[in-house]
C-alpha cells in the first residue's frame, strides 16, 4: 500500500504504524456512565468491509497522525487527512 | 557431440564459442545463448529427471519457466540449489548439474517399483493409506516417503553470495518483453514517459525468438533487437532482462526478482547474485504472453513428448530438435507452425494428428503440397518407449488404432493467457468460449492486459494493443503522445478446438506430471466428491509444487467437468498467488542477515567502553556495556560484586543514554502531562524532577520514567529504553488526536543527549571536581530530585539528582558528540576517588536490590496497584487509563502483586520465570500463584534475591512459598520467603544525604 502523507507525499506503507478505527472518541470526564462509555470506546470499534476511516501514524516520517479512508476489501486508499482536523473536514 | 543440433542457420546461439558443462557427472558441450535444456537436448539427453511419486523417467516438456519436469540441482557445495528449471538455466562454462529424485542412478531407479504400487498412491493417499496405526506415521511412513519423494536437496552450508534490494518508480511498468510489451514500452518511451520493461528471459522478444515472423519485412527476432536498441537510447526507459515480476501488491506496487549473476559461475566481486525489486508504477501493461496447454493421453509423460511451441523454440532459437522423427498432435492451427518449422529444418514429421475434422484450407493445401501424412479427426491414445518415445498409437476418425514410429512428439492443446499477476489482488479471471481458456477479469486499477495475456494470440493484435496501451499510459502521465502507424505483419490463423484429454488410453495418462497426478486420480477425487478447483488441488495435489500447475490445472479442471457433465468454466479457477515463480529466501532477506539482521545502535561511550575491555549485550536495538571485567577476572560474579561494591561504597559511572528522552514545550505542557501521567505533573516546580507512571487507556501500566521541569513551559521526560518510540507515538496520539486544542509540542531528543549516571557516596565529590562550579552540587543547593540546565565548558549541560542504584547519585547530560569526552573526563576526575565503570549487570542488580521496576514487571499485564504504585494514581484529575483502571477485575485483592523473595536456605539460587506454589500444593494451573519476574545475586546481601508477582502481594510478606521451575533442569524447586521488594535502604536515606 501507498499512503499520501499531507506533509511528506506518497510513501510506502512500511513507514506507517496502524492504530485502527478513527471513530474513537474519548468520553469527557464529566459524562454519565463513564465506565461503560470507556469500555465501548476502547474495545468496541467499527470493522467494516469497505471504506473505513482509520488512524495511521507516520512513524518513519513526520510523526503525524493521519485520518486515512481505506477500503478494507481492496486496500484502496481513498482519502488522507491530518487527524488534528475534525473528521470529514 | 551434439547429435540433435541442427545445421548452420539463424537462431540466437553463438556457435563459434564452446561451453563445457556436466550433467550427472558426464561432460557435454553447448554454446552461449543455450539454456541447460537446449544443450541437453542437443546432446541427445532425453531423461533429465525422475518423477515425484512413481519415479518415472521424465524429459523436457517446455522451453520456459512453466517447466514441471526438468528440475535439477545446480552447482555444488554451498552454492548448490535444488529445483532449478533446466529450461531457464542459462548455460555457462563449467556448469555442474545433477538430476533429482533418482537412486541409485537416473536410468536405473529403485523407486520405479512405486509404479507397481500405484494403487496405494492414488488420489488422497496422504489421507487414506497412512492413517493407521498413528505411531507408524512418524516412524515409518514419513521417513520412507521423504526419501522416496523429494524435490531436490538444499545445501546445508551458509550461502556465500549476497542479495540486495532495490526500489524503482515509473509511469509505466511493462511485464513481458515480447511483441506486445516491446510495442507498449516503445510507444510510452517515445512520448517521454518513465518506463520499466521486465522480461524473465535473457533475450528480449518472447515468441518472436521461438517463432518465425516477419515484421515490416524483417525477421521477428531482428525487429525485437532493433526495438531493444531504440529503447536503450531513450533516457527515461529502463529495460531489464533476467527479471521476473513475481507479484502484484496493493498500491500499484510490484515485486520482481532480478537474477543478476545466476548466469555466471560465481558472481563478480561486489556483485549480488540476485536483486529483489520493489517497483511502484502508475500504470502496468501485462504483456506476459500465454502458456501452451498439453493434451493428456497415455504415456504423455514419456521423454520426447514436448509442447509444440517449445519444439519450435528449440528449433528456431536454439537450432536443436528433440527428435529426428517428430510427430505432431494438435487441436489448433498454431500446432501447424511446428509442423512446417520442423520440415523446413529438415526434420522428418511422420504424421500430423489433428483432432479436428476440418482445418483451414491454407493448412490443408500446404500439407498436401509437402506430401505430409495428415490424420484429421484422430487422436493419439498412447506413447510407448521405456526411456523415451519410440512409437505412438493413433486412433483414426473411424476408431481404428494404428502404431506409428516416432522418437519425439510435439503436442499443441491451445493457449491460455498467462495472467497470474491479474489475480494477485483478488481479481477473478473469466472464461472465454472463443479461446477455451480464462482471460483476465477485473484487473487491478491501472493494469491493462494485452496480446497473449489478454487472449489475443495474433501478432498483429499484440502489436496493436501493446502500442495503444503504451500511448494511453503516457497520456495518463501527462505526456503528449501522437499515435503511430503499427508495423506491417502477416495475418495468421489462430483457430482452436478444445481437446483436454483422450479417453481410452491404456497407459498412465498424466494430468500433472510434476506430482504424478493421473486421469485415474482425478476420476477418484471426482467420485469422492472433490469436484471444485480448490478441493481438487488439495486432495490430489494437482497444481501444487514449483510450477503451481501452469501446464496442468486447466486440463484437470476440464477433466472433472467432463466427468461430472459440466463445462470447464463451471469449476471456477484457483486464485493464483505470489510468487509467480519460486523466490529464494536469501533474496527476500537481502542484506538483512547475520550482523546486519537488524540495526545496532551504539551508545555515545561505546568506544571508551571498548577501550576498557567491556563485554556487551544487545538490548532491543541498543548494544550496551554489560560489565567491565578487569584483567584476569574470569568469573562474571566477581566482576559484578566488584562493580556493585564500588558504587555502594565509592562512586561509579554508567552510560544511561539509551533511556528515551522526550522534550515537551508549550504553555499547555503541564496540562498535557497531567493527562498522560497517572500522577500530577503540573505542580512540579521549575528545577525539580518527579518519577511518573503512564497508563494505557485500558488501565494497564504502559511505562515509567522521570519528568524534569527545566524551565517554565519546558519539560523533559525520560522513558524506558525499550518503550522510547512507543511512548512518543502514544504522546503524539494524545496531542494530535485526543487534545489538538492544547498548545504543546513534542520532540524526541534521545539521540541528541549523552547521559551518564554518576552514583555512589563519593559522586558529589567527583562532580564538584568535574564541574568546577558550573553548577552548585551541594545538598542544600541541589537536593534529591533537583535538576538544572547550565553551561559547562561553553556547551549546554543538564544535571539531574535522581538515582536508580539507590545511592546518592546524579545523571549528567551533554550533547551526544561530547559523550565520549565527558565519560573520559568523569573517569579522570574520579581517578583518586576510585571511580568504577559499571555495566548493565551491576545496574540490573542494584535496581533489584532497590525494588525498582523494569520490563519484566512493566510487562503489559500489570496495573499500578499490582506494582505497589496505586497511591500514585491521582484522584484530582482525569488522565489516560483512569476510568478503566478502576474495573473490578483490575482491582481484585487476590491479583498477583509485587513482592520480594529470598531463598529460605541462603545458599540456594532462584530462577526467573519460576512459578509460585503454596507449600505442599501440586504444580498445576489451578494452584499457580504468580511468578518470579527478576532475579540477581545480591553482592550487598550475599545471597540470591528476586522480585515477583504473587497473588495477594505484600499482604503475604513473611510467608514461605515454593518457586517451581520445571524448565531449567537443575534448580527445579526452591523454598522462598516473601519479603519487602525494597531489599536495600528501604527508607531511602542514602539517596537524600
Ligand atoms: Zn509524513
Amino acid at each position: 500500500m501507498r499512503i499520501e502523507c499531507p506533509f511528506c507525499g506518497e510513501r510506502d506503507v512500511s513507514e506507517f504504524a496502524y492504530l485502527g478505527d478513527a471513530g474513537y472518541r474519548r468520553p469527557p470526564a464529566d459524562s454519565q456512565g463513564l465506565a461503560e462509555r470507556f469500555y465501548e470506546a476502547v474495545y468496541l470499534r467499527e470493522n467494516p468491509a469497505g471504506p473505513h476511516q482509520e488512524l495511521w501514524y507516520h512513524a518513519a516520517g513526520c510523526l503525524s497522525w493521519l485520518r486515512v479512508t481505506r477500503n478494507t476489501r481492496t486496500h484502496e486508499i481513498i482519502a488522507v487527512g491530518l487527524a488534528t482536523q475534525a473528521p470529514g473536514s | 557431440m551434439s547429435p540433435n543440433r541442427l545445421g548452420e542457420g539463424e537462431g540466437a546461439i553463438r556457435r563459434e564459442r564452446i561451453l563445457s558443462f556436466t550433467f550427472d557427472g558426464k561432460r557435454y558441450t553447448g554454446h552461449p545463448g543455450d539454456t541447460l535444456a537446449s544443450a541437453l537436448l542437443a546432446a541427445g539427453v532425453r531423461v533429465v529427471g525422475r518423477s515425484f511419486k512413481y519415479h518415472r523417467p521424465r524429459g523436457i516438456l517446455t522451453a520456459g519457466s512453466e517447466e514441471p519436469n526438468a528440475l535439477v540441482e545446480l552447482r555444488t557445495g554451498a552454492r548448490r540449489e535444488p529445483n532449478t528449471r533446466a529450461t531457464v538455466v542459462e548455460l555457462f562454462d563449467g556448469l555442474e548439474a545433477l538430476s533429482q529424485n533418482r537412486w541409485p542412478s537416473l536410468l536405473v531407479d529403485f523407486g520405479a517399483i512405486n509404479s507397481l504400487l500405484s494403487p496405494i498412491f492414488i488420489a488422497g493417499f496422504y489421507y487414506k493409506t497412512f492413517m493407521w496405526p498413528a505411531a507408524f506415521w512418524e516412524k515409518v511412513y514419513e521417513p520412507a516417503i521423504r526419501r522416496a519423494a523429494g524435490l531436490g536437496r538444499a545445501s546445508l552450508e551458509a550461502d556465500p553470495d549476497t542479495y540486495e534490494k532495490a526500489h524503482a518508480f515509473c509511469d509505466l511498468l511493462v511485464v513481458g518483453g515480447g511483441p506486445a510489451g516491446l510495442a507498449a514500452a516503445l510507444a510510452a518511451g517515445r512520448a517521454g514517459a518513465r518506463v520499466i520493461l521486465c522480461d524473465e528471459d535473457f533475450l528480449l522478444g518472447g515468441r518472436l525468438n521461438g517463432d518465425r515472423h516477419e515484421i515490416d519485412g524483417k525477421g521477428g527476432g531482428h525487429w525485437a533487437r532493433q526495438i531493444a536498441e531504440e529503447l536503450a537510447s531513450l533516457p527515461e526507459v529502463r529495460v531489464m532482462t533476467r527479471i521476473t515480476v513475481f507479484g502484484a501488491y496493493d498500491g500499484n506496487t510490484f515485486g520482481a526478482l532480478e537474477r543478476v549473476a545466476d548466469h555466471l559461475p560465481v558472481p563478480a566481486a561486489h556483485q549480488p547474485r540476485q536483486r529483489l525489486w520493489k517497483i511502484v508504477a502508475r500504470r502496468t501493461v501485462l504483456a506476459a504472453g500465454a502458456l501452451e496447454r498439453p493434451i493428456v493421453f497415455g504415456g504423455n509423460d514419456r521423454p520426447g513428448v514436448m509442447l509444440a511451441s517449445a519444439v519450435r523454440t528449440y528449433v528456431n532459437r536454439f537450432r536443436v530438435t528433440p527428435g529426428r522423427r517428430t510427430a505432431v498432435f494438435t487441436t489448433c492451427d498454431d500446432g501447424w507452425k511446428t509442423v512446417f518449422d520442423l520440415l523446413d529444418a529438415r526434420v522428418d514429421v511422420p504424421v500430423v494428428v489433428d483432432a479436428r475434422r476440418e482445418i483451414p484450407a491454407a493448412l490443408a493445401n500446404e500439407a498436401s503440397r509437402r506430401g505430409l501424412r495428415v490424420m484429421l479427426g484422430a487422436q493419439i491414445l498412447d506413447a510407448h518407449g521405456a526411456k523415451g518415445v519410440g512409437a505412438i498409437d493413433v486412433r483414426d476418425e473411424r476408431g481404428r488404432t494404428l502404431r506409428i514410429a516416432a522418437d519425439a512428439l510435439a503436442v499443441a492443446g491451445g493457449w491460455s493467457p498467462n495472467a497470474a499477476l491479474s489475480t494477485h489482488l483478488g481479481g477473478r479471471p473469466q472464461w472465454s468460449d472463443a479461446i477455451h481458456a480464462h482471460v483476465p477479469g477485473d484487473l487491478p486499477r491501472g493494469m491493462i492486459a494485452v496480446g497473449g495475456a489478454a487472449g489475443d494470440f495474433s501478432l498483429a493484435g499484440a502489436l496493436r494493443a501493446g502500442a495503444a496501451a503504451g500511448l494511453e499510459a503516457a497520456r495518463a502521465a501527462g505526456f503528449e503522445a501522437p499515435a503511430q502507424s503499427p508495423p506491417r505483419v502477416d495475418d495468421e490463423a489462430v483457430g482452436c478446438a478444445p481437446l483436454w484429454f483422450v479417453a481410452g488410453a491404456r497407459g498412465k495418462a498424466f494430468v500433472d506430471p510434476q506430482h504424478d497426478v493421473t486421469i485415474k486420480d482425478v476420476a477418484v477425487a471426482t467420485r469422492e466428491g472433490f469436484q471444485s478447483a480448490e478441493l481438487l488441488k488439495r486432495y490430489t495435489t494437482l497444481g501444487m509444487g514449483t510450477d503451481q500447475g501452469k501446464t496442468s490445472a486447466l486440463n484437470g479442471h476440464a477433466l472433472v467437468a467432463a466427468l461430472t457433465g459440466r463445462a470447464p468454466s463451471d469449476l471456477g479457477t484457483i486464485a493464483s498467488r505470489p510468487p509467480y515463480t519460486p523466490v529464494a529466501i536469501g533474496a527476500l532477506a537481502g542484506m538483512h542477515r547475520g550482523a546486519a539482521f537488524k540495526p545496532c545502535r551504539l551508545t555515545p561511550s561505546h568506544r571508551w567502553a571498548q577501550s576498557r575491555g567491556a563485554t556487551f549485550v544487545d538490548l532491543g536495538e541498543w548494544r550496551r556495556a554489560k560489565a567491565f571485567p578487569l584483567e584476569g577476572e574470569r568469573d562474571w560474579k566477581r566482576t559484578l560484586v566488584r562493580e556493585v561494591r564500588g558504587v555502594r561504597t565509592g562512586v561509579g559511572v554508567c552510560d544511561v543514554s539509551t533511556l528515551g528522552k522526550i522534550d515537551v514545550q508549550g504553555p499547555d505542557a503541564g496540562i498535557f502531562l497531567d493527562r498522560v501521567y497517572a500522577n500530577v505533573m503540573s505542580s512540579l516546580p521549575v528545577g525539580k524532577a518527579r518519577y511518573g507512571i503512564m497508563l494505557r487507556e485500558d488501565g494497564i501500566v504502559f511505562d515509567d520514567g522521570t519528568v524534569a521541569h527545566l524551565a517554565p513551559g519546558h519539560f523533559l521526560l525520560s522513558t524506558t529504553s525499550a518503550h522510547a518510540v512507543k511512548v512518543l507515538q502514544h504522546l503524539e496520539h494524545a496531542r494530535q488526536v485526543l487534545w489538538p486544542e492544547l498548545d504543546v509540542q513534542l520532540a524526541s531528543v534521545t539521540e541528541q543527549w549523552a547521559q551518564f549516571a554518576v552514583a555512589g557516596p563519593r559522586s558529589r565529590a567527583l562532580l564538584e571536581r568535574l564541574l568546577r562550579g558550573a553548577v552548585d552540587v551541594s545538598n542544600a543547593a541541589f537536593p534529591y530530585v533537583a535538576c538544572a540546565e547550565f553551561q559547562w565548558q561553553g556547551r549546554p549541560a543538564r544535571l539531574f539528582r535522581i538515582s536508580f542504584s539507590g545511592e546518592l547519585a546524579y545523571e549528567l547530560a551533554v550533547p551526544s558528540t561530547w559523550g565520549d569526552a565527558t565519560v573520559r573526563a568523569i573517569m579522570t576526575a574520579g581517578e583518586d576517588l576510585g571511580v568504577v565503570p559499571y555495566g548493565m549487570e551491576a545496574l540490573g542488580t542494584m535496581r533489584i536490590e532497590k525494588g525498582h521496576l523494569a520490563g519484566a514487571e512493566l510487562n503489559g499485564t500489570t496495573t499500578a496497584h499490582d506494582l505497589g504504585l496505586g497511591r500514585m494514581m491521582s484522584v484530582q484529575k482525569d488522565y489516560i487509563g483512569r476510568v478503566l483502571a478502576g474495573r473490578p477485575g483490575l482491582c481484585a485483592p487476590d491479583r498477583p502483586a509485587l513482592i520480594g523473595v529470598k531463598p529460605s536456605r541462603l545458599d540456594a539460587k532462584i530462577t526467573a520465570g519460576a512459578h509460585f506454589l503454596r507449600i505442599g500444593a501440586r504444580p498445576s494451573l489451578a494452584n499457580d500463584e504468580g511468578f518470579v519476574s527478576s532475579v540477581t545475586f545480591s553482592p550487598t546481601l550475599g545471597h540470591w534475591i528476586g522480585l515477583g508477582l504473587l497473588s495477594g502481594g505484600p499482604k503475604r510478606i513473611g510467608e514461605r512459598v515454593r518457586a517451581h521451575d520445571p524448565l531449567s533442569g537443575g534448580d527445579v524447586e526452591v523454598e522462598v520467603e516473601v519479603v519487602n521488594p525494597v531489599f536495600y535502604d528501604p527508607d531511602g536515606k542514602r539517596l537524600r544525604d
